[in-house]
């Protein structure tokens, strides 16, 4: 097969649109046709009980049309939202009400739906209404939660949702057989998605159909539409959802159902009119989900080398109000933190706990940026104590190349074992030195330090576990004209799916890429699907649109052999042309083969009319439809692997500190990864771009601030500190550099690996370990601001005993 | 009573007088319940979060003759309609007094200051604000105008408290006044923001006049994001002990508080650091005009 | 139902602007935020809406071909004014031919400048009047072009690019200057 798009940095389908603002969003649909607008009242408290809701002054607002609470929903829609993965280890599941009953977890839990004309009056209805609460305390922090004074749900006194341990050889025997130990205390804050479209849905109930449309920006319309036919008590098959564009998901648009995907259809059914909600910005950060915040405690035994011989950690995960998404992040951080490494045992155990913040559920790295912090801060300081180099003590502990498949022991989040499938380490860190210039820098730092200037080198690697299963399937069609039809059953929130999967089809095919338009995230178009997320879109949809394609090709080639009077291994597709190899008048188009699929041939267009010129007389002795056959050119297959595949990268950055304000500049940074076989080296570079901006800000900018009365306090984009370009650095500047390295997947046909989360994973370490080298001063938690690190110099100075002053919400510093 | 989210604002009656004259009367009316709309890059989102719900809106932006700028020996007259922009590019008023073109570029971002007024900001009174330091440090005045009359309120008296001016509610800033740079002296703003175009931690104002021998003579800062409202600093004994000195004097001289975003002993810090940065170029400035003026 | 009826008490101005060379109208309640009235009352959906408060920069049009944030406009307080949106930048907004999108438009195609094109529309406009004011930026110019926009999906680093490359295709579209005859003209 030709690979004429595979492995091409072919431009966007999708930037046509999205260039010349004729992109959908959910809140672009059916605009200025009267469309109903939702708003909620979210309750103030972090925790608290509804003692009664007096809608009496919002009822009166003119173009309010509807004002539902819990006592509203009917059926399943008044049970509480599911968990959707649950897990042994979750021995305390708590999940919340589309509206809440009796008692609210987190400040911004929705409580009241107040329906009208549009959003400006919803609001003005749902600030007249009186909700008279009882509140209760409040638990913020793994400290508070830990320390279970009070608890966020009365029957978990503790707030301990989930403790899950899992061991891998003999820790005993490794630390008693260790020369040196060292412990280490880390924390990083929690942060969030933060797309720069909030979460939208738009319901419309077709009362003569008797079914229900909804669009929603989600990352999982399969899901969500299983969802709300169960909740609504309506057939699957009267129920259809579709992810139209959607400006950016990152993990927030995954877990589902989201209350208001549930509560939207809900009102547009009672109402029999459409209804939508487009979620605005400050309700995203108090209603939305959010990640990242865990504490660890390390305790690892090495030998001279730098080996890990043992590697004992114990973690604290926050997983704030609920478990809607079970404990995927703190299940990924236990089997990721191993990274790119073997230890010679390892234990981990974790707590996840509750507080009366926001939910938390993956954002892009889902709990590997915890992980990696805590193996490469081990890392340095394993090196730090030994004197040794740290790319030294990193290679000392590498798998590999001759070790794969390897088997770390463990079960990872798809519930399969962690087996490695491929990989390069000790390249990729060779790679990665040259770029960054390590071997040089100690000369660049002296130079530096003459000129009065602080410069300091670090270094993250990680292994990321992409393409989960349980499967993802594709549907490819010809039509009579010679065009594609492809759909897939995930969704997509900017990573080119139109293109990448277009470029896979068209070189099973052998037609030109312009002739195939992919759906994604569209019911309508295909049922099973699980979903956009764990950077598995590739390696599963990209599988299963060339398995379907060449379910599609084989077919073709067998009808067009048999009107070719040809065998089918004579044959091939090229340009769209059903030809035999080597004797190109002898062929077919293939929108005519697609004709001739069907025994039914009126002759509607040109094409079919053109087919007829082929078709035989049809065998009287035999069925028109073969047994085994089906009418029409199409392929539908799916992928399901029998685990994860193993993409792998490092990170390498220089520093500058302002020696008086502690400033923190990034002078350059180096990305080296490795996502096995790539559709689109362009997509995924700009994946990688993109992810390295959030590790950026998450290390460096990005966290949520609440107060001890559970208060987000930094709930808008002035004090939620998403970098502007001015913050990043740039390729353009010289300042970013990538390289990469493709070790094939084994396991899917293509060799693909995913790329999605990449760029995110390992900033944090890379930073840290870049500040520390810079100011000598051990970096434990993150993220890091010019304060901080002022305040964390200064005691250093000063007293090393007193913690660290971050700066605080409250005014007082810490 | 602010709501915890949503974003539209409360409704309210909107007038768009032609005239100052207009504007007043209107004032005079419903100025206790109303706020003025000019640039609106602060108000909006103030009225957006419903942290404000005026029942009225006194919308200025049709009034002509408040979009002006004059520049004369004397210094610079900003209109209450003219845009941070319009004010940052010209190059008379940059020449008159150079702190406003440096102040000016560190405002938010250039799409903020094409419809953001200069006078908008100084009414707005917020202690992080650019022009509200260079306004205290220069010794500049608001006019204000009412039914009754008008008067100039000069800057130590106009910002009372954060986000509080000396404006009554029937009154409306028409002007504000920036005294010329005097001879022989060089100006410089710096500050240390957490991202490019934030508020700034603290930020820093110098302005540096010499001798006929070209010696420092006079060393004025005003510091901003570091109390209630500017604070303006005479350095000049200061730093005649050396830069050190200076910036101790600046530190003590500061209020600054902790919060999100930094502590403050972070931000006095600051203040140490930048009164010597900005001091230095300032001096810079002073000998450069010296040697472009000879 | 109409557009802009307002079932309160709430008085209603007739708002008459011209949005993308043509003239527009919608009768709307004063505190309609101009991004709002361009995408629901004229249906104009390209301008997006990221935070409405400024800060994102998702909503810049351009206003009497200056960039500013349309969720910190009341519609009212613009009237009679030329507006620019996403959809006007378009030479011809007949077609999706990539051969009739401006050099802005294009050069983001070319540099895979936009992933999931929600911030899109505030870059476009923001570039196209930032090149008009400096046809030939520097890659510093071009960083401080668009400093005051958000982005989540690309880190910037294309649409860094993409403003150079926007800039060596509007050189390319201009008609070429033609050189001085031999010997002075």
């Amino acid at each position: 097969m030709a690979t004429r798009y595979f492995g091409q940095s072919i431009k966007r389908t999708e930037d046509l649109r999205l260039t010349t603002g004729r992109g959908r969003y959910t809140d672009d649909i059916a605009v200025g046709t009267g469309t109903l607008e939702a708003a909620y009242v979210r309750s103030p408290h972090a925790h608290a009980r509804i003692i009664d809701i007096d809608v009496a002054d919002a009822i009166d607002v003119p173009g309010v049309v509807a004002i539902y609470t819990w006592e509203d929903l009917v059926g399943a829609a008044a049970e509480p939202l599911p968990v959707l993965i649950p897990h042994p280890a979750l021995h305390a599941p708590r999940t919340g009400y589309p509206l809440a009953r009796d008692e609210v977890h987190h400040a911004g839990e929705a409580i009241v739906m107040v329906v009208a004309q549009n959003r400006y009056l919803a609001e003005d209805a749902a600030a007249k209404i009186r909700v008279d609460y009882q509140p209760l305390p409040a638990v913020v922090g793994l400290d508070a939660a830990r320390a279970a004074q009070h608890a966020v749900h009365a029957d978990v006194p503790d707030n301990v949702a989930a403790r899950l341990v899992q061991t891998v050889g003999d820790l005993d025997a490794g630390f008693a057989a260790a020369p040196h130990t060292l412990e280490l205390n880390l924390e990083i804050e929690r942060s969030c998605s933060m797309p720069l479209e909030g979460k939208a849905v738009h319901a419309r109930w077709d009362a003569d159909d008797q079914s229900l449309r909804v669009y929603s920006s989600t990352q999982a319309s399969t899901s969500v539409r299983a969802a709300i036919a169960a909740k609504l008590g309506l057939p699957l098959g009267k129920v259809e959802v579709i992810a139209p564009d959607v400006g950016g998901g990152f993990g927030a648009k995954i877990v589902h159902p989201w209350p208001e995907e549930i509560t939207v259809p809900f009102a547009a059914v009672r109402l029999g009119r459409p209804v939508k909600w487009t979620e605005d910005r400050r309700e995203h950060f108090v209603s939305s989900a959010h990640e990242r915040g865990q504490q660890h405690h390390i305790r690892v035994g090495f030998d001279d080398a730098g080996r890990i011989l043992a590697l004992d950690v114990q973690f604290w995960h926050d997983n704030g109000a609920y478990t809607p998404y079970g404990i995927i992040c703190p299940i990924v951080t236990s089997t990721q933190l191993l990274g790119p490494y073997k230890p010679g045992a390892y234990r981990v155990t974790f707590e996840s706990l509750y507080t009366t913040t926001v939910i938390v559920t993956p954002y892009r790295g889902a709990g590997r940026p915890q992980g990696v912090f805590a193996m490469e801060r081990t890392m340095d300081a394993i090196a730090a104590r030994l004197g040794l180099d740290r790319t030294v003590v990193r290679a000392a502990n590498f798998i590999q190349p001759d070790e794969f498949p390897f088997d770390q022991g463990l079960i990872f989040q798809d519930g399969r074992p962690l087996i490695y499938d491929s990989g390069n380490y000790p390249d990729q860190l060779i790679m990665l030195k040259e770029l960054i210039g390590w071997d040089a820098f100690d000369d660049e730092r002296r130079r530096a330090r003459d000129e009065g200037r602080l410069l300091g080198i670090g270094l993250g690697c990680y292994v990321e576990g992409t393409g989960p299963g349980p499967y993802e399937g594709a549907h490819v069609q010809v039509q009579t004209d010679g065009s594609v039809e492809v759909a897939i059953g995930l969704t997509s929130q900017g990573q080119g799916h139109q293109t990448v999967f277009a470029q896979i089809a068209a070189d099973e095919l052998g037609v030109p890429i312009e002739k195939v338009r992919v759906t994604t995230g569209d019911t309508r178009r295909f049922g099973y699907a699980v979903g956009t997320f764990a950077s598995r879109a590739a390696v599963m949809s990209g599988s299963a649109v060339a398995l379907a394609a060449r379910a599609a090709k084989a077919k073709a080639l067998r009808v067009a052999a048999d009107i070719l009077e040809v065998d089918a291994s004579d044959l091939d597709i090229v340009d769209g042309v059903v030809a035999v190899k080597g004797s190109p008048s002898s062929a077919i188009p293939l929108g005519q083969v697609a004709v001739l699929s069907n025994p039914l041939r009126y002759a509607f267009d040109e094409a079919a009319k053109a087919a007829t010129q082929f078709a035989k007389p049809a065998d009287p002795d035999k069925p028109p439809v073969a047994e085994d056959d089906e009418p029409g050119l199409e392929g539908k297959d799916y992928y399901s692997p029998p685990r994860s595949t193993f993409a792998s990268g490092m990170h390498a950055a220089v520093v500058e500190i302002d020696p008086d304000t502690s400033e923190i500049a990034i002078r350059r940074y180096a990305v080296v990864h490795d996502c096995g076989n790539m559709i689109n080296p362009m997509i995924v570079e700009g994946q990688v771009h993109g992810g390295v901006a959030q590790g950026i800000a998450g290390a460096l900018y990005e966290r949520m601030a609440y107060d001890e009365d559970g208060q987000l306090v930094n709930a808008s984009f002035m004090d939620f500190l998403m970098p502007y370009v001015t913050e990043i650095p740039q390729a353009q500047l010289g300042q970013l550099i990538l390289g990469h390295q493709e070790t094939p997947s084994p396991l899917n046909p293509l060799g693909i690996k995913g790329a999605g989360e990449a760029g995110v994973i390992p900033v944090s370490a890379v930073l840290a370990s870049a500040v520390e080298d810079a100011v000598g001063v051990p970096i434990t938690a993150m993220p890091l601001d010019p304060s901080t690190l002022f305040e964390l110099r200064r005691g250093r100075s000063a007293d090393s005993s007193s913690p660290p002053t971050r700066p605080d919400a409250e005014g007082v510093s810490r | 009573m602010g709501q915890d989210v949503g974003m539209k604002p409360a409704p309210f009656v909107w007038h768009g007088p032609e005239t100052v004259a207009e504007a007043l009367d209107l004032l005079a009316e419903v100025g206790p319940q109303g706020k003025v709309l000019a640039g609106g890059q602060s108000l909006v989102p103030v009225l957006a979060m419903r942290l404000a719900e005026p029942a009225h809106l006194v919308d200025i932006n049709r009034i002509a003759e408040l979009d002006t700028l004059t520049v004369d020996e004397t210094g610079v007259r900003i209109g209450a309609l003219a845009r941070h922009r319009r004010v940052e590019r010209d190059a008379a008023a940059g020449r008159s007094q150079p702190l406003l073109p440096q102040a000016l570029a560190m405002v938010a971002h250039p799409t903020i200051r094409n419809r953001g007024t200069s006078v908008g900001s100084l009414a707005h009174a917020d202690p992080s604000g650019e022009l509200t330091t260079v306004l205290a440090l220069t010794g500049g005045t608001v006019t204000a105008a009412s039914t009754a009359g008008s008067r100039e309120i000069a800057a130590a008296d106009f910002f009372v408290g954060p986000l509080e001016s000396a404006l009554r509610p029937d009154e409306l800033a028409t002007s504000a006044f920036f005294p010329a740079l005097a001879a022989r002296s060089g100006t410089a703003f710096l500050e240390v923001s957490r991202r490019h175009g934030d508020y700034a931690l603290c930020g820093v104002a110098a302005t540096v006049t010499l001798d006929e021998n070209d010696d420092v003579a006079v060393v004025r800062c005003g510091y901003l994001s570091v109390a209630e409202t500017p604070v303006v600093v005479d350095l000049t004994e200061a730093w005649q002990s050396g830069g050190d000195d200076a910036a101790a004097a600046a530190r003590a001289a500061v209020d600054p508080i902790t919060d999100l975003h930094a502590t403050a002993d972070y931000r006095r810090q600051l203040a140490g650091v930048l009164t010597g940065r900005a001091v230095r170029q300032a001096i810079a400035a002073a000998h450069h005009g010296q040697e472009t003026a000879a | 139902m109409t557009r802009g009826e307002a079932p309160t008490g709430e008085q209603q101005h007739r708002v008459r602007l011209t949005v993308n060379g043509r003239a527009a109208a919608a009768t709307v309640v004063a505190r309609r935020t101009l991004s709002d009235f361009l995408r629901h009352d004229l249906g104009l959906t390209g301008t997006h809406v990221g935070c409405e408060h400024g800060v994102c920069g998702a909503c810049t049009v351009l206003l009497d071909g200056e960039p500013v944030r349309s969720c910190l406009l009341f519609a009212v307080s613009v009237a009679g004014r030329e507006v620019t949106t996403v959809e006007g930048l378009t030479p011809s907004t007949a077609t999706a031919d990539p051969d009739t999108l401006s050099a802005v438009q294009r050069a983001f195609r070319e540099c895979h400048a936009l992933q999931c094109g929600f911030c899109t529309p505030g870059f476009l406009t923001t570039i196209t009047a930032g090149l008009r004011e400096n046809p030939h930026p520097s890659a510093d110019d071009a960083v401080q072009m668009i400093a005051g926009n958000l982005c989540r999906c690309t880190g910037y680093q294309n649409i860094v690019a993409a403003v150079l490359r926007a800039a060596e295709l509007s050189d390319a579209d201009e008609p070429p200057v033609p050189e001085p005859a031999e010997g002075g003209a």
